[in-house]
């Protein structure tokens, strides 16, 4: 059977609004190819048995479509944009064994290599200064360990993750709850280009689509069935996060939370995962004993170097936390006038030692 | 016979002379008055008439002829019934017309001949005087805001006889005896003082630094932090005013008739703190008549706009003009008025819909309602605020310590020193204070040495700032040597500008890159 060809017919296929992914494989596991499926004759389509009887005429309909949906396959590839089917070599192994994988993925960059153990970072859009900095740190570590690091290209701890593991120079794979041609959020477009030169854009919706609420559970299966191995960063009680960590559960992936604060609202999620019986994120080790991995080199969290700080300095930065505080805060705190607090703190933010992460609020950094 | 008598009327908040001509001749018996006015001088003519009638004095059954002059200036206001009647009495011979050139009249008139108190009283006292005129005739009650101004004799009226019998015969007119008014500001006249806050040294430091270089300044955080609290005490700690500044301040205020008996004149600084409901046209001044608006009435002290990111959108962009120039100036079709509006500016807000960014544990606004609600506050107008404090919830000790802070009579001493540095860099330039600094003054003001570039340079590089930025920090650290009494710009005082400058860039909800 012709590849290309058959890419050309399941693209077409997949642009019909009511067949999902495990529709579609329904279908081509009765009829053997996707050619067949195009040429089907209107009695079998009613003889098999899942088709109403409007969505037949809406099938018959679209046929004339597909010289218009080749092109559209064309001009794909021109941007570079490649169409992998399930059948293709490239297509993600690990993606064929959870139930409905996607029949077609779109990739922007490359899928995540087959050999190298991949790990999804997950967590709220509102993060904290706590959860984003862990998830940028955990990424920077695993990924200069040589775990692929997958996530969602989200605001806050997606973000941060993939963050992370382009500052230390790996690759990081992203997969959207929307059309490849749509960057969302807008404000992570620094990323997403960054992300096609190193690393991924993966998604299974057609382009153009927007990113729709619903998108977003579908997308998480992927995200799950990519990696080896999940690390949720920060969840409320109720969080998008968990539906990934409980369909990575089904699909025997390791499930890793971060603990955090009881009373953390933005924790809860977490703490809940970890009584359930989740792996407890104290330190990058912990996921890189799980995959058997050595990395000396990584610093145990909260041992930044406080040698060659002056004395106000360390006052200050004693003053400080991961939880970002208020000048005002920092001010009462350190028993400093307000002027002498604030050059220090700016003396400690251009040595680096900590980060404003909103105006007037610092934290350390790590 | 003909005659005239000089009255002034308000154009803004200035007086402008005018001249009240009055005609009785032979003819058909008639009473006409022209000179471009509003119908509330038309009104004058009953008036008038029966304030005469009512005073003892017959009309005479001849052509009356009224002209306000210069006629190409629209007349307003009840002030010309006086003068109006003092020119007919002596055009028709009634009352000696000797001295009348160098008085000044404005009241309205009642039926039975009681002068009524008019607004703007000052402006026109001060008119009068500029005019070279030697006696003003104001209504009783308006006398107390005109007798501070020196050369020029303020007499009270209580009824029109009065004045006639005082003009013909000369009987001296009762006057009320003069309450020492203060001018006197050093007291303290404000029922708050920063002493009632305890804690937040730095909220504290922030609006010291804005008022002494006269920084607009915005406080955000979430509500109950204090806020509104500061600046309520901005005025308190504001330099006292000259006698110039009580005039000016004065005037606004006579015009719009705020002043009474018992506060004939304003000796403290206004603070005005509109709800952001207000309509654009209260808040810049308007009406067909322009009246001055909120943002006139602070003019000298502070406007505070709570809740700014509440106000309309083009409420709020009219402040544009009168940052930048002191100034608003708004048109009629009869002419433009000119009002001033030199305030510090302070505005407070939240940071986001429910007050909590960026605490994540309590708020749980998503990034786009955080950048919607702050993008509310456009960037020209950010642009105008060099100075920003995030205010964070009080801590119950501090609440409890009862340890008093600073009073404000102690801040304001050191504002003041920062004042008279201020006034002894800037002498001969039209820059008052360090805010109003441009880019070639900013060279030529705040030169750096060499270390202080350099950090300054690292700076620059490491906060990503914009030209803006940098500009407030120079500007901002210009101040903070002042209140230091320092010649030269030091790295701390850098240090600390960097941080008290107002959001921008990824700290403004990322929307203004």
């Amino acid at each position: 059977m012709d590849n290309l060809e058959e890419r050309e017919y399941l693209y077409w296929l997949s642009h019909i609004p009511f067949l999902g992914a495990v529709k579609i494989k329904k279908l081509y596991d009765y009829m053997g190819s996707y050619k067949k499926i195009y040429n089907i004759e209107r009695k079998e389509l009613e003889s098999c048995g899942f088709l109403k009887e409007s969505e037949i005429l809406f099938f018959e309909e679209r046929k004339s479509y597909l010289d218009s949906v080749r092109r559209q396959l064309e001009q794909l590839e021109k941007k570079g944009i490649r169409f992998i089917a399930h059948f293709d070599p490239d297509y993600p192994k690990r993606l064929l064994s959870i139930y409905g994988y996607p029949m077609g993925l779109f990739v922007n960059g490359q899928f995540p290599g087959e050999e190298k153990p991949a790990a999804a970072i997950i967590g709220a859009r509102n993060c904290t200064n706590y959860g984003r900095q862990m998830a940028q740190n955990l990424a920077r570590e695993l990924s200069a360990a040589g775990i692929s690091i997958i996530s969602g290209l989200a605001y806050g701890i997606d973000g941060a993750g993939h963050e992370g593991a382009l500052e230390a120079g790996q690759e990081t794979y992203g997969v959207l709850g929307c059309g490849i041609n749509v960057c969302y959020p807008k404000e992570n477009y620094g990323l997403f280009r960054q992300m096609i030169k190193c690393g991924g854009i993966i998604t299974e919706f057609m382009p153009d689509e927007a990113p729709k609420p619903q998108n977003f559970p579908m997308r998480n299966r992927i995200i799950s069935g990519l990696s080896d191995a999940i690390l949720v960063i920060e969840a409320r009680e109720k969080s998008g996060s968990l539906i990934t960590a409980n369909l990575g559960l089904e699909q025997g992936k390791e499930i890793f939370a971060l603990p955090g604060r009881v009373t953390d609202p933005l924790s809860t999620g977490c703490n809940r995962l970890i009584s359930e019986g989740a792996g407890v994120l104290i330190s990058p080790e912990t996921v890189l004993e799980y995959f058997k991995l050595q990395n000396g080199k990584i610093l145990r969290v909260h041992e930044k170097n406080k040698n060659g700080l002056a004395k106000k300095e360390k006052m200050v930065y004693s003053c400080l936390d991961l939880q970002p505080k208020n000048l005002e805060e920092i001010v009462s705190c350190s028993g400093l006038s307000v002027s002498e607090c604030m050059s220090v703190l700016l003396e400690l933010e251009l040595k680096g030692s900590i980060i404003q992460t909103s105006h007037q609020y610092y934290g350390k950094k790590q | 016979m003909y005659s005239k008598v000089h009255s002034i009327g308000i154009i803004g908040v200035e007086g402008v002379p005018i001249l009240v001509e009055a005609d009785v001749s032979d003819g058909l018996p008639g009473f006409s008055m022209v000179g471009y006015l509003s119908s509330q001088v038309k009104e004058a003519q009953d008036r008038v008439r029966t304030a005469l009638k009512n005073s003892g004095f017959r009309i005479p059954a001849k052509k009356i002829t009224i002209n306000l002059s210069p006629a190409d200036i629209r007349k307003e206001g009840t002030a010309f019934d006086l003068p109006i009647a003092i020119a007919i009495l002596s055009a028709s011979g009634m009352i000696q017309s000797a001295g009348l050139s160098d008085c000044v009249f404005s009241g309205e008139l009642g039926l039975d001949g009681t002068v009524n108190p008019v607004p703007g009283a000052l402006s026109i006292v001060i008119a009068a005087k500029r005019e070279g005129k030697t006696i003003c005739y104001l209504p009783r009650e308006n006398r107390r805001e005109g007798v501070f101004t020196d050369g020029i004799q303020v007499i009270g009226l209580h009824t029109l006889k009065d004045l006639t019998d005082h003009l013909n015969g000369g009987k001296k007119l009762y006057q009320l005896p003069d309450d020492p008014v203060e001018l006197n500001t050093e007291k303290d006249i404000y029922d708050v003082d920063f002493s009632d806050v305890g804690g937040q040294p730095f909220l504290r430091r922030a609006t010291e630094v804005a008022v002494a270089g006269m920084h607009n300044i915005m406080y955000i955080g979430p509500a109950g932090t204090g806020k509104t609290m500061f600046a309520k005490r901005i005025p308190t700690i504001m330099p006292s005013l000259s006698f110039g500044e009580i005039m000016e301040i004065s005037k606004i205020y006579s015009v719009c008739g705020l002043l009474s008996g018992e506060t004939p004149i304003m000796n403290f600084r206004p603070f005005r703190s509109p709800h952001h409901t207000i309509s654009p046209q209260a808040f810049a001044g308007g009406g067909r008549i322009p009246r001055p608006g909120e943002i006139t009435l602070a003019s000298g002290g502070v406007l505070f706009l709570d809740e700014l990111s509440e106000f309309q959108k083009s409420t709020i962009e009219i402040l544009r003009q009168p940052l930048e120039e002191g100034e608003i100036t708004i048109s009629r079709s009869h002419g433009a008025y000119l009002f001033p509006a030199k305030f510090l500016l302070a505005a407070a807000m939240n940071p986001c819909p429910c007050g909590f960014y960026p605490d994540r544990t309590k708020c749980r606004c998503s990034e786009s309602q955080v950048n919607k609600y702050l993008g509310r506050i456009s960037k020209p107008i950010l642009d105008r605020i060099d100075i920003c404090a995030e205010s964070s919830p009080v801590s119950y000790k501090e609440l409890r310590q009862g340890k008093k802070g600073e009073s404000s009579a102690s801040i304001r001493n050191r504002i003041e020193r920062a004042r008279v540095m201020q006034m002894e860099r800037f002498r001969g330039t039209s820059i008052l204070f360090n805010s109003f600094m441009k880019k070639p003054d900013l060279e030529k003001y705040c030169s750096l040495f060499e270390t202080e570039e350099l950090y300054l340079k690292q700076i620059y590089d490491s906060m990503s700032l914009s030209a803006r930025g940098y500009e407030k920090i120079l500007k901002i650290a210009r101040t903070i040597a002042d209140l230091e009494g320092s010649e030269n710009i030091s790295k701390s005082h850098l240090a600390e500008a960097a941080g008290l400058r107002s959001r921008e860039g990824k700290f403004w909800g990322g929307i203004y890159g």
